[in-house]
């Protein structure tokens, strides 16, 4: 049985509403009918240019926006059908790397808060245990523990992402989808971190959706590649697959479009 | 002993009955705190439920408060509210501090109500959902630490303005009842000596001019104080 099972899944934001509610003036269909499953262990890269939809399809497979149409199912549990207190319950198996590593950090929460929050909400333990387990996860992304009584916007945009991957990791989770996490980060500083990605996910046996717009990236991580356009699937196979002998022109024209840059 | 001017013995006079204007100042200056920081404390409580409720849930609950609840108030002026209040229920400490916070919470409530729609959509706040974080958590966690500095400033300025009107609501006769001393009521009384005894007007005037502010003062520097980035740059 996959990690993750999406069925159908559609999400269609209105445009425009007015204050007394309704009055819709139109529709974007972000993601359309979209089917795959992920494989436990494994990370299945998801490409595809701006406004393609993938980062809402990330959100999505956490249900952390509600799907118009659909389903998704979660280590064998339809997450659709949970209720707010089971969903809560159940993030502890699903995290989320962000995009921006300044925006997704609170900027009034010291660095050693922002990582043991998760336990907070989800453990019982004392201090010093939560202080120890937040010690740990600092030397996991290679952070130094002086970093902890820090505030966010004291570091480097690659220091910034680690706390978040750090936090993302303190509850031992299963799967994580992480959206562009390199993106906002420049070439060097990004591939220490798909390095640190791909390190942790031997050592935590994790499972990605790895979401970016660059090829050479998802190649350099992903086992499968999902190519997504306009909200469609256009095509999903192995990483060597995809790569080597894309089928879909829009794949062909990914390809071709990204410099080949090493990482 | 009646309407002396200032002295050494009496430093800003005395009024029509003899009694110390000094003394009085000082006197009114607990009702104008006790009333200002009441009013605040129960019209920013008030303001703080309401607005986060209506910002963070958006939807019917925010269009019903937004539109209908805070529209209906904020067309009355407030002192109006209060004059209506008391008037119905009588004067006394009480039901001025309730009379003038039913009519202060709207502004409050409004200002949060802004700050939380613009904060909701911040990514943090989705990461703290993404972790399972409830929505109290979120709420009194991550979006109100981010959004207190304009609350606090608007409080702090909110108490200048609820000393002003413990000062107009006691200048009319429907503040804290008399000998009880307050500076609108000192203000009243010395309306007769405007010309004759003008130390009578002046001195309750200035000490409602310094409190209030005082109180606008005293929001900017909070403001300061409480942004973590400007603190580190002052190195504290």
């Amino acid at each position: 049985m996959a990690l993750v099972e999406i069925r159908n899944l559609r999400k269609v934001f209105p445009l425009g509403e007015s204050m007394f509610g309704g009055g819709a003036k139109g529709e974007v269909t972000a993601v359309d009918d979209v089917s795959f499953d992920i494989e436990r262990g494994e990370t299945l890269g998801l490409v595809g240019e701006s406004g393609s939809g993938k980062s809402t399809l990330g959100r999505l497979v956490l249900r952390l926006i509600e799907p118009s149409s659909g389903s998704i199912r979660f280590d064998g549990r339809d997450l659709l059908a949970l209720s707010g207190k089971e969903m809560r319950h159940l993030r502890r198996d699903m995290q989320i790397i962000f995009q921006d590593p300044f925006g997704s950090l609170d900027p009034r929460m010291r660095v050693e808060d922002v990582i043991a929050e998760p336990l907070v909400i989800h453990e019982r333990m004392n201090r010093a245990t939560r202080r120890s387990r937040v010690a740990e996860l600092l030397r996991a992304v290679g952070l130094d523990e002086s970093a902890r009584q820090r505030f966010p916007h004291e570091f480097s945009g690659g220091q910034r992402q680690r706390v978040g991957i750090a936090r993302a990791l303190a509850l031992r989770p299963k799967f994580i989808v992480a959206d562009e996490p390199v993106s906002a980060l420049d070439v060097s500083v990004g591939a220490q971190i798909v390095n640190l990605l791909a390190d942790l996910q031997r050592e935590f046996a994790l499972t990605y959706l790895f979401i970016s717009h660059s090829m050479p990236v998802v190649r350099y991580l992903a086992t499968r590649i999902a190519v997504m356009y306009r909200g469609k699937l256009v095509e999903l196979g192995n990483a060597e697959q995809i790569t080597t002998e894309p089928k879909h022109p829009y794949t062909r024209g990914l390809l071709e479009a990204i410099p080949e840059i090493a990482v | 002993m009646r309407l002396m001017p200032p002295s050494s013995a009496h430093w800003f006079g005395t009024d029509e009955l003899g009694r110390d204007i000094l003394s009085r100042i000082i006197y009114g200056a607990r009702i104008s705190m006790l009333v200002g920081s009441s009013v605040v404390a129960a019209a920013l409580g008030l303001g703080l439920i309401i607005g986060s409720v209506a910002g963070f849930y958006g939807g019917r609950i925010d269009r019903f408060v937004n539109v209908i609840v805070m529209n209906a108030f904020l067309s009355f002026p407030g002192i109006l509210i209060a004059i209506a209040f008391v008037a119905f229920r009588g004067p006394g400490i009480f039901n001025l501090v309730v009379a003038l916070s039913l009519g202060g919470w709207v502004g409050y409530a409004r200002l949060v109500r802004a700050q939380v729609l613009a904060a909701r959509e911040r990514e943090f706040v989705e990461a703290a959902r993404a972790l399972g974080a409830s929505d109290l958590r979120i709420v009194v966690r991550h979006i109100l630490p981010n959004i207190i500095q304009p609350i606090i400033v608007q409080a702090a300025i909110g108490m200048a303005g609820a000393i002003l009107a413990e000062a107009t609501m006691s200048f009319l006769g429907l503040g804290v009842p008399p000998p009880t001393a307050s500076w609108g009521a000192m203000l009243n009384d010395s309306r007769a000596h405007l010309f004759d005894a003008p130390h009578l007007v002046a001195f309750p005037a200035l000490a409602v001019m310094f409190a209030v502010l005082s109180f606008n003062f005293i929001g900017d520097a909070l403001r300061d104080f409480l942004d973590p980035r400007s603190r580190m740059e002052a190195g504290l």
